[in-house]
């Protein structure tokens, strides 16, 4: 096998060109067509240009906005089957996503209409929701000692994640007909963000988190063997777990407060990406981040266009695709 | 080498201390067997030693410096430490395993150079797993994902190396095999070990020095030949036993005869 520097830069090469493949690509599919050489022709101004219309303002940003939810849900799955030695966890293990998505339904059942800096309310609501689950969740893990004890946050997340859809049921159950619809619909998860503002206030939540897990793939590779072999190797064990725990939750929080809870992604892209680069985090990470934005967007792209009256909400077409797929990858051994 | 002074630990505050004042000395270069029974308190112990567990009252010194508030990889690149068993819970190959050890010797952002990997595959050529460097290591067998491990610990570059148990549920083969390789670590590439074990007479063959534990206590410790006495087995695990130089193998044996009524 080549030495870890080689397959990092090949990683890195190889999953970078596809998602830059993908993100020139996807804004190209859709009801009208454009041509790729129309919109970046230089010679035609902007506002006579319809291609680059479309291609820019309408299509582009949920491309973009689909690349960052994708991103963001493949690495927070990869570093929570990490932390808790499952390969099943993903980001809603630990009731961070549900959280979220109850934040949500009480923004847009109790009319909170608040804007902040171009930011509505829902997304707002739906990332202070998804920092209450982790607070709590973190609370219980470490009231039960010192350090957080694997199965002590597993059942706490899946008690928390029940706790939170009793919740959202209740929320919906008050709500008038509108207000569940409008629920309901961003339950199933849609990239149809409307403009570059939303994608910029997850961003810096995103790379903030993605720079603290730059620091921990070693960490996550020790810490899936156990944290007395982790402690024995020159792991800090409560310190990484502390840091993946918070920089995995608030990426997810960013992810579903920008697109809803959109699910599979976190479970099936880590799995796909170690069939190719292998178990080493320091692999598996950022080409998780990048396959996650790619996978994203194809489904996007399917979302938009295989329905004939109209788009279908992304979360459906990750599920359709990623529950079968998983299927396959589980019996396939 | 290593002192634990007077070191006592307990899960939590008011229950009865797994590890109750024990005070012990490792010289560099020795190999130390901890023996007692389950329950005694011989793996809280070990883990106290390599640093990883932190006493409640007493301290442990390595090397002049109490271990206590050393940062972790400091510790971990003089102290190895081998767990009873390891499970992977992703594809990791026998490589990838041995090449973790040596996480505390490199940057955060640092990758393995050819140095690294040198060190690796000499540790993987010690422990006779060389063959096995891209097998995954999920496809090993008990006997040989120890010696995996052990090679993981040995790529750390330890000054001390602990094991836990490290022939517990390995076939005779397998235990005599372990037991050779940390027979030939330690004297020839001069590791000091400490290793707790249930097996008296891997102790006896191993060990020039013994520290019995009895419910967190020690009840003896010394030269094998003063401490491993039928006396000293009835008090560990009620057992008559008879303890006699084995004539051809030239270690200390122990053969039980019956519980003690």
């Amino acid at each position: 096998m080549p030495p870890i520097r080689t397959r990092l830069v090949l990683t890195l090469t190889g999953f970078g060109l596809v998602l830059a493949a993908t993100i020139l690509t996807g804004p190209l599919i859709g009801s009208t067509h454009i041509s790729l050489g129309r919109v970046f022709d230089r010679t035609i101004a902007f506002a006579d240009n319809a291609d680059a219309q479309i291609f820019f303002i309408a299509r582009l940003p949920r491309v973009l906005a689909g690349a960052l939810v994708g991103a963001a849900l493949a690495a927070a799955g990869v570093v929570f089957q990490a932390l808790l030695r499952n390969p099943l966890a993903t980001p809603d293990t630990l009731g961070v996503s549900s959280g979220a998505a109850l934040g949500a339904m009480l923004a847009i059942t109790l009319h909170i209409n608040l804007t902040m800096f171009g930011i509505s309310s829902i997304p707002v609501a739906s990332f202070a929701g998804s920092i209450g689950a982790l607070g709590i969740v973190y609370a219980l893990a470490s009231a039960r000692r010192r350090g957080l004890s694997t199965i002590v946050l597993l059942l706490a997340g899946v008690t928390m994640t029940a706790f939170f859809q009793a919740l959202i049921l209740f929320t919906q159950y008050l709500a008038d007909f509108a207000d569940t619809f409008r629920t309901v619909r961003w339950l199933m998860g849609t990239l149809d963000v409307g403009s570059y503002t939303p994608i910029l206030a997850a961003l810096p939540i995103v790379l903030a988190a993605f720079a603290m897990l730059a620091t921990l793939p070693r960490s996550l590779d020790l810490i899936s063997l156990g944290a007395d072999a982790a402690a024995a190797r020159g792991v800090d064990v409560v310190a990484a777990e502390r840091l993946a725990l918070a920089s995995a939750s608030l990426a997810t929080g960013a992810a579903v407060s920008l697109a809803g809870p959109v699910g599979f992604i976190g479970l099936v892209v880590p799995h796909l990406v170690r069939l190719i680069v292998g178990s080493d985090h320091r692999l598996v990470l950022p080409a998780s981040a990048l396959f996650g934005a790619s996978f994203l967007i194809v489904c996007d792209a399917v979302a938009r266009t295989v329905w004939p009256s109209g788009e279908l909400p992304v979360g459906i077409v990750t599920a359709l695709i990623g529950g079968p797929f998983f299927l396959w990858l589980l019996v396939r051994r | 080498m290593l002192t634990a002074e007077h070191v006592t630990f307990g899960y939590r505050a008011g229950a009865p201390r797994v590890v109750d004042d024990v005070s012990l000395t490792i010289a560099a270069g020795s190999m130390v067997g901890i023996l007692g029974p389950n329950g005694s308190g011989k793996t809280t112990l070990l883990k106290m030693l390599s640093g990883t567990l932190t006493p409640s009252t007493g301290q442990v010194v390595f090397g002049g410096r109490p271990l206590a508030g050393w940062p972790r990889r400091d510790v971990a690149r003089r102290i190895a430490m081998v767990p009873q068993e390891t499970h992977a819970p992703f594809d990791f190959t026998v490589l990838d395993i041995v090449l973790m050890g040596r996480f505390p010797h490199l940057g955060t952002f640092a990758l393995e150079g050819p140095a690294d990997l040198a060190i690796a595959q000499q540790a993987l050529a010690s422990t006779g797993m060389s063959a096995f460097e891209g097998r995954p290591f999920a496809t090993l067998s008990g006997g040989e994902k120890q010696r995996v491990v052990i090679a993981s610990a040995l790529a750390q570059s330890p000054e001390l190396l602990l094991l836990d148990e490290p022939t517990a549920s390995l076939d005779l083969g397998h235990q005599l095999d372990v037991q050779l390789l940390l027979t030939k670590l330690n004297r020839d590439s001069g590791v000091t070990m400490v290793l707790s074990t249930h097996d008296l007479n891997l102790a006896a063959a191993l060990c020039r020095d013994l520290v019995l534990l009895r419910a967190g206590r020690v009840i003896a410790q010394g030269p094998t030949e003063d401490v491993l006495t039928p006396e000293a087995v009835r008090a560990l695990y009620g057992v008559d036993a008879d303890v006699a130089r084995h004539p051809i193998a030239g270690h200390m044996t122990v053969t039980p005869l019956g519980r003690v009524p």
